[in-house]
């Protein structure tokens, strides 16, 4: 548990980056600091292994006020990911993740066979650990960045924007690896982002931060977008606060409608006498969807063709119900953006090993939605 | 020419061997002087304007000024080698501790504020993050310090501590033109390996900058 008691930074020149942060970030769990540039989250962030000092109030890791402990001692037990990795240029991908461990004084040979432990953890191949941070991809060096942040073992876990310098998917895998990570590992995260998608997605508890480094919100992300306390908070949530809320409702209510099947390869005739409503969705031999098949498409070729890829209308996003898959995997966002996105008006669900299960219809997400909110699982 | 040069080998590889004692000793004790004054450099701007202003300034004092007066302030007697090297040592210094500078500010903040953050006290990061980091940068300066050396050397013949220099003096007395030239080119050729020794020395230590991505 790391507590934040008052917690003010004040420069030379008058700036204040944080103004009396008081807060507390749970044991295990994962906390977000968000806002605009100038709020003070990563200064805040970096008074944690004093890589800043503050200038007022107290900062307790475990109850214990952190200026009283030696900086490079208190920095070794906690891991640190930085924007664009941070890695060590002239060490190789293994000696990079060895560091702290040499740095506490371990004997280098076990430092490295603790360090390929952990890019294996990270999902890095152990072909990798011979080379130089310059010949792996950014996605690559920031899992390299949090096995080199892991490798001491440390309870407590800071990430300052780490995420931020990847392209938009390299950055929803690492997410996802991050919360995986997180399910195994239980650590004290405490992430920087000045993206609200991000925080929401990950944390646990979000801080929202305004410029002047003032707590404006500090709430778990489901209650951070139904209720934001003010209209800085709101506008930072963003416009689509409602929908993105949908992310944090279990769809398990929801009850999924028949979906008419055809398998590829099979004739463009039985496609045609399988529409329903003028659509079927095509399927692999292990009822993975494929895209979907309609009646003006099928038209256009002889009863005798076999149905291919080229026949088929590409699908919209899908709806994985077992809520362990993904990050919004088993939400009503998830669902209903599946039947949203669909070409034929309905989402198509699927099960963990991607093969199909039925259809969702938005009509009854919505339905699933009134349900949730009379019973109270909408905070209000 | 031919004729001399055939007759004074052994000359002219023993004044080559003095020449580059002369010329390269200082250049090494004035990196390792460099090295920690550049990073006193890098911790105030104002430090480093001095540091600019004060080390251009040395090293537009006249190498003859400079080589006359070292004894005088040192006492060392007349002939000693220390004559000239402590001159050439301070231009060394003179050169790179602005190589220095900008070696260390070379190396990104993200991955000095990293090091900090994993526990590295200062000294133990600037010996294993900043240095060896710096290498690049460093050995630029360097080739252009060792080279401009290797051409000093050559003033000290006009205090009997030469090298090569020592042909420029005698071919001169003698208006000899053939040594003259056997010690310019003998001089151009000891700085011309010094240059490739240290781009391989670099290369060398520097496996990761050769990497593709």
């Amino acid at each position: 548990m790391i507590e934040f008691q008052a917690v003010t930074k004040q420069y030379p020149d008058g700036t204040i980056a944080v103004h009396e942060l008081g807060l507390t970030i749970d044991a295990g769990r994962i906390t977000v600091f968000v806002g605009p540039s100038g709020c003070g989250k990563t200064t805040s962030l970096r008074m944690i292994n004093r890589m800043i000092d503050p200038t007022g109030g107290r900062i307790l890791i475990d109850g214990k006020d952190i200026m009283k402990s030696d900086p490079p001692v208190l920095r070794r037990g906690i891991g640190y990911v930085i924007q664009q990795a941070g890695l060590f240029p002239h060490r190789t991908v293994l000696d990079n993740v060895a560091t702290v461990p040499v740095l506490t004084g371990q004997s280098r040979r076990a430092a490295r066979s603790r360090a390929a432990e952990l890019l294996e953890i990270v999902g890095l191949p152990a072909g990798m650990a011979s080379r130089y941070p310059a010949q792996l991809s950014g996605g690559q060096q920031q899992r390299v960045g949090v096995a080199r942040a892991l490798a001491a073992d440390p309870p407590v876990l800071l990430m300052d924007e780490p995420f931020s310098a990847v392209d938009p998917i390299v950055r929803e895998g690492l997410q996802e690896e991050l919360l995986r990570l997180q399910a195994e590992l239980a650590k004290t995260i405490v992430f920087v982002t000045h993206d609200i998608d991000e925080a929401v997605k990950l944390g646990d508890k979000v801080a929202v931060l305004r410029t002047g480094g003032v707590l404006a919100q500090y709430d778990p992300p489901a209650a951070l977008l139904a209720r934001p306390v003010d209209d800085f908070v709101a506008s930072f949530v963003g416009r689509d606060r409602g929908y993105r809320a949908l992310g944090f409702l279990a769809a398990a209510g929801l009850t999924l409608g028949r979906l008419s099947l055809v398998e590829l390869g099979g004739t463009a005739a039985n496609a045609k006498a399988a529409l329903v409503d003028g659509w079927a969705v095509a399927v692999d031999e292990r009822r993975r969807p494929a895209g979907w098949l309609n009646a003006d498409r099928l038209a256009t070729v002889d009863d005798a063709t076999a149905v291919t890829e080229d026949l088929l209308i590409r699908g919209g996003s899908l709806y994985t119900v077992d809520a362990s898959a993904g990050i919004t995997a088993g939400s009503l966002r998830s669902a209903l953006d599946s039947a949203l996105s669909s070409p034929a008006a309905l989402g198509i669900a699927v099960d963990a090993d991607g093969a199909v299960l039925g259809s969702v219809d938005a009509t009854d997400v919505l339905g699933a939605l009134a349900k949730a909110r009379s019973s109270g699982e909408i905070p209000t | 020419m031919t004729a001399w040069l055939n007759a004074h080998w052994g000359l002219v590889f023993r004044l080559s061997g003095e020449h580059m004692y002369l010329a390269l000793i200082p250049v090494l004790i004035g990196l390792v002087i460099a090295i920690p004054l550049g990073w006193v450099a890098t911790q105030s701007r104002v430090l480093r304007a001095t540091f600019f202003y004060l080390f251009g300034f040395i090293y537009s004092i006249p190498s003859l000024a400079l080589i006359i007066v070292v004894p005088v302030v040192l006492g060392t007697r007349i002939l000693d080698p220390i004559n000239l090297m402590v001159p050439l040592a301070i231009y060394t210094v003179a050169l790179m501790v602005r190589s220095v500078v900008d070696a260390l500010e070379s190396v990104p903040w993200h991955v000095r504020a990293a090091a900090t953050a994993m526990g590295f006290r200062p000294l133990r990061r600037f010996f294993a993050v900043d240095l060896p980091m710096s290498i690049p940068v460093l050995i630029a300066g360097l080739r252009v310090a060792a080279v401009s050396s290797i051409s000093l050397v050559s003033v000290g013949a006009l205090i009997g501590l030469g090298g090569l220099g020592d042909l420029f003096t005698e071919g001169a007395q003698e208006s000899f033109i053939g040594e003259i030239v056997v010690g310019v080119v003998a001089s151009l050729v000891l700085a011309l390996v010094t240059d490739v020794v240290l781009v391989l020395i670099g290369r060398l230590a520097t496996p990761w900058t050769r990497v593709g991505s």
